[in-house]
């Protein structure tokens, strides 16, 4: 039997972090990661960050970023050796037999070029063919991956075309100088979902097409279910499970591996309909200085102790809608109403008690906490601020707070660089209750956390609103997260409403064609689910 | 981390300047104005670094110099930090009008070159040391302005500025307790290069006869009142020159040093 493409044995990967204040030290990233790609098969990595996924993904080009070293064992790339390689032969090698895509296309093009210009760059520096060739392999690949005008496409510049088709320019790159390897690091994850369902299908396709190899990195199982032959499970660079799609998604061994399959599983039962909190009114609102409408007239309501979520893709104006909310961005007609009284449109123009009741929970905890702070001041100056707390009582109620986000004993004194990313978030959820708010914004508080932290993190906010009836206004682009929680549902497109009502009613069919997309484009974990979602809405639209 | 040795001379001469500086009166072998010795006299036992063009010596007129230089430079130096870096993160945190006109403000002085200022102002104001560290320090705190301003406007997008105005804060508690700590550590490196210029600048305009006047003693009038020993050959001039090049070493060591521990961008990787 011919040599395996990939094979790597025992592979070590360290890199050397500077504490403030201390000596720098080692750390190890991978600790010895075995691991054999066969021809034309695709292999996923899946795990959290730190997991160490896309590193060991880019030692099969035996390459490390700033600092990383690969320290011991081998690797293995069309039979040769490639770990101790010099750079001269590495240089021959990516390119032309692995290359590499990456999560954001934006950052890696030049935007000073044509996107022709670097898709075929790669081919004409290894001389690989001509360039008419490898023009005409580059458009071809372009009509391959679905983007619109395969043949002038190339002569645009990378802001001249959407996010979704420059993830595809760049799988198309990848795939110019057809290389035996290509490694996918997390291609879809920062597209909106409904744009990520079409790259996915398209790099899926094209994967099958040219019969490359592939290492697929992300840390959404439901999307490496779609397009790997096998998933490898990591967790501090260690594996955690090898097996076929099937067999992870379906019969999980390990128990990390079944608690990321199951992670999705929570689910809320909706709470009836009661009186309003907080009540917007045909809300319309504009940035200064430019001339159109980020929210369009919209109207919700958010009943006491229950959860509106608030979803749609970026740039729908989710988050804006919190910042008329909250006073920072003052709306330019209709009226907001909160717990029985009017509010002032200009945050000036609110007291102290409006202030205290609405709170807001950030999606970046690293950068809603002041670092030069302890634990103890963000929590306390709420305290300080509107009761009037100090000294030893202050002290006393900081505690009962971090009690009641399960971070205990001794977190007071610490500052937020010496948490994790979960504990940092339930920080900021500690400073929002201590204010002991009528309403809570959580503007996509679990977007930047691992499946299993942000699953934590939702069950804390549902214990809390159970405790402190409180109620919440979550932002989010994640159904999943929807479904979790939320008592109702505002589903938002291009500033307005589209669909708005209780979740069960949101959910349930008939949907408007947006919501339909929406909700369809959602990964499922299920073998198939991408042919299925494609043909069914290329069915569609031959019925139209 | 190791201190560099660069680092370590230069905190061992600057702490030797303001040693030098602070007790002046107790290490200075003679007073201030005695002039016993004969005038341009060379190194001997009495005068270590030979006497002046009065027969003053230099020695002394050294080290009370360094108290009057550093004390000046001192001063100005806080002055045009407290003012600089208030109305910059005032500017900052405010935005708007206010913004614009404390900008423009500072544009307009910067636009006219300091020392043109300086000799305007100082030759209209009454000479003395109050006057000379008002005028050094408002001249300075525009660059201080322009610095905090941009350090501080990175800042005040940051969530937990604006978690602080949702929460009410007055700008008070935004400049001080949110701001503040975290601009800290470029304008401390900052405050050892400026503390430099004003050395440079006292010194320029004692030399131009406008500083600090006669009979204390500065470097920069010493260079001034022996300048004509030059053309005889007695090297009167050159050891005030040759002190405050080496503050200016010493003190700009302790800075760089400073803003590379500090600085993310030079401090970590690769370092």
């Amino acid at each position: 039997m011919a040599d395996p493409l990939l094979q790597i044995k025992g592979l070590v990967i360290e890199a050397t972090s500077y504490p403030p204040g201390e000596p720098p030290k080692t750390v190890t990233l991978v600790h010895g990661v075995d691991l054999t790609l066969e021809r034309g098969r695709v292999l996923g990595l899946i795990g959290e960050s730190g997991a160490g996924k896309s590193t060991i993904g880019l030692s099969a080009m035996a390459y490390g970023r700033g600092g990383v070293r690969l320290t011991g064992g081998t690797i293995h790339l069309n039979g040769r050796e490639i770990r101790l390689a010099d750079a001269r032969s590495l240089r021959r090698l990516r390119g032309r037999e692995v290359t590499y895509v990456s999560q954001s296309a934006a950052a890696s093009f030049n935007p000073a070029k044509q996107i022709m210009e670097q898709v075929i760059e790669t081919c004409l520096s290894h001389g690989l063919c001509s360039k008419a060739e490898a023009e005409a392999r580059a458009r071809g690949l372009f009509r391959k991956l679905g983007l619109p005008n395969p043949d002038t496409i190339g002569n645009r510049y990378p802001h001249q075309v959407s996010g979704g088709q420059l993830q595809r320019c760049m799988t198309a790159m990848a795939l110019c100088p057809k290389p035996d390897l290509v490694i996918f690091d997390e291609p879809t994850t920062a597209l909106d979902v409904t744009t990520q369902i079409d790259v996915l299908a398209a790099i899926k396709e094209a994967i099958r097409d040219t019969g490359v190899a592939a290492l697929y990195i992300t840390h959404d199982l439901a999307v490496v279910a779609q397009v790997a032959d096998e998933i490898m499970v990591l967790r501090h660079g260690r594996m955690v499970e090898l097996g076929e799609t099937g067999q992870i998604i379906h019969r999980p061994v390990q128990d990390y591996t079944k608690a990321l399959v199951s992670v999705r599983g929570l689910d809320h039962a909706e709470k009836p309909p009661a009186p309003p909190v907080l009540q917007v009114q045909n809300v319309t609102a504009r940035y200064r200085g430019t001339n159109f409408d980020v929210l369009k007239n919209v109207s919700i309501d958010l009943p006491a102790g229950q959860t509106l979520a608030v979803v749609g893709e970026s740039g729908s104006g989710k988050s804006t809608l919190a910042r008329a909310i909250t006073g920072l961005l003052p709306p330019s007609q209709g009226r907001i109403t909160f717990a029985g009284r009017e509010l002032s449109a200009d945050l000036a123009g609110r007291t102290k008690d409006d202030l205290r009741e609405i709170q807001m929970i950030y999606q970046m905890a690293d950068t809603a906490m002041n670092p030069r702070q302890t634990v103890g001041t963000i929590i306390g100056r709420p305290l300080e601020f509107y009761f009037g707390l100090k000294g030893a009582e202050r002290d006393r109620r900081v505690q009962e707070l971090l009690d009641q986000i399960e971070m205990g004993k001794g977190f007071a004194d610490r500052y937020p660089a010496e948490l994790s990313g979960g504990q940092k978030q339930r920080v900021c959820i500690a400073r929002a209750l201590a204010a002991k708010p009528k309403l809570i914004i959580c503007d996509e508080v679990t977007s930047a956390l691992d499946p299993l932290v942000a699953d934590g993190i939702l069950k804390l906010l549902l214990a809390l609103q159970a405790q402190e009836h409180v109620a919440y206004l979550f932002i989010t682009h994640d159904l999943a997260t929807v479904k979790a929680i939320s008592d109702k549902i505002a589903v938002m497109f291009k500033g307005a409403v589209v669909r708005y009502g209780q979740k069960s009613d949101v959910l349930t069919p008939p949907f408007d064609d947006y919501t339909d997309l929406l909700l369809s484009s959602v990964p499922e974990m299920e073998l198939g689910w991408l042919e299925q979602v494609i043909a069914h809405r290329k069915m569609e639209s031959a019925g139209n | 981390m190791r201190m560099p040795l660069s680092a370590l001379i230069g905190l061992v001469l600057t702490g030797t300047f303001l040693f030098i500086a602070i007790f002046a009166q107790w290490i200075a072998p003679y007073p201030l104005d005695d002039s016993s010795g004969g005038q341009w006299e060379g190194f001997s036992a009495a005068h270590w670094l030979g006497t002046d063009t009065i027969g003053r010596d230099i020695l002394s007129r050294l080290i009370y110099g360094a108290q009057v230089t550093i004390f000046v430079a001192l001063a100005s130096s806080l002055l045009a930090f407290a003012l600089g870096a208030f109305f910059g993160f005032l500017a900052a945190v405010k935005g708007g009008w206010i913004d614009q006109l404390l900008s423009r403000l500072v544009d307009l002085m910067m636009a006219i070159p300091s020392l043109i200022v300086a000799l305007v102002m100082l030759s209209v104001l009454p000479l003395n040391l109050t006057v000379l560290i008002l005028v050094m320090g408002i001249l300075d705190s525009t660059r201080v302005f322009r610095l905090s301003r941009a350090v501080a406007v990175d800042i005040a997008v940051m969530d937990y500025v604006e978690a602080a105005r949702l929460r009410g804060e007055k700008g008070g508690w935004i400049i001080f307790r949110e701001i503040l700590p975290n601009a800290l550590s470029p304008l401390v490196a900052e405050f050892g290069l400026r503390f430099i210029f004003a050395v440079l600048f006292i010194s320029t305009l004692s030399f131009l006869g406008l500083g600090i006047q006669p009979p204390l003693a500065d470097w920069g009038g010493m260079v001034k009142e022996n300048k004509d020993g030059l053309i005889y050959g007695k090297s009167a001039a050159l050891l005030p020159a040759a002190a405050i090049a080496a503050l200016a070493i010493s003190v700009n060591l302790v800075a760089d040093w400073i803003l590379t521990r500090t600085s993310s961008l030079k401090g970590g990787r690769g370092g």
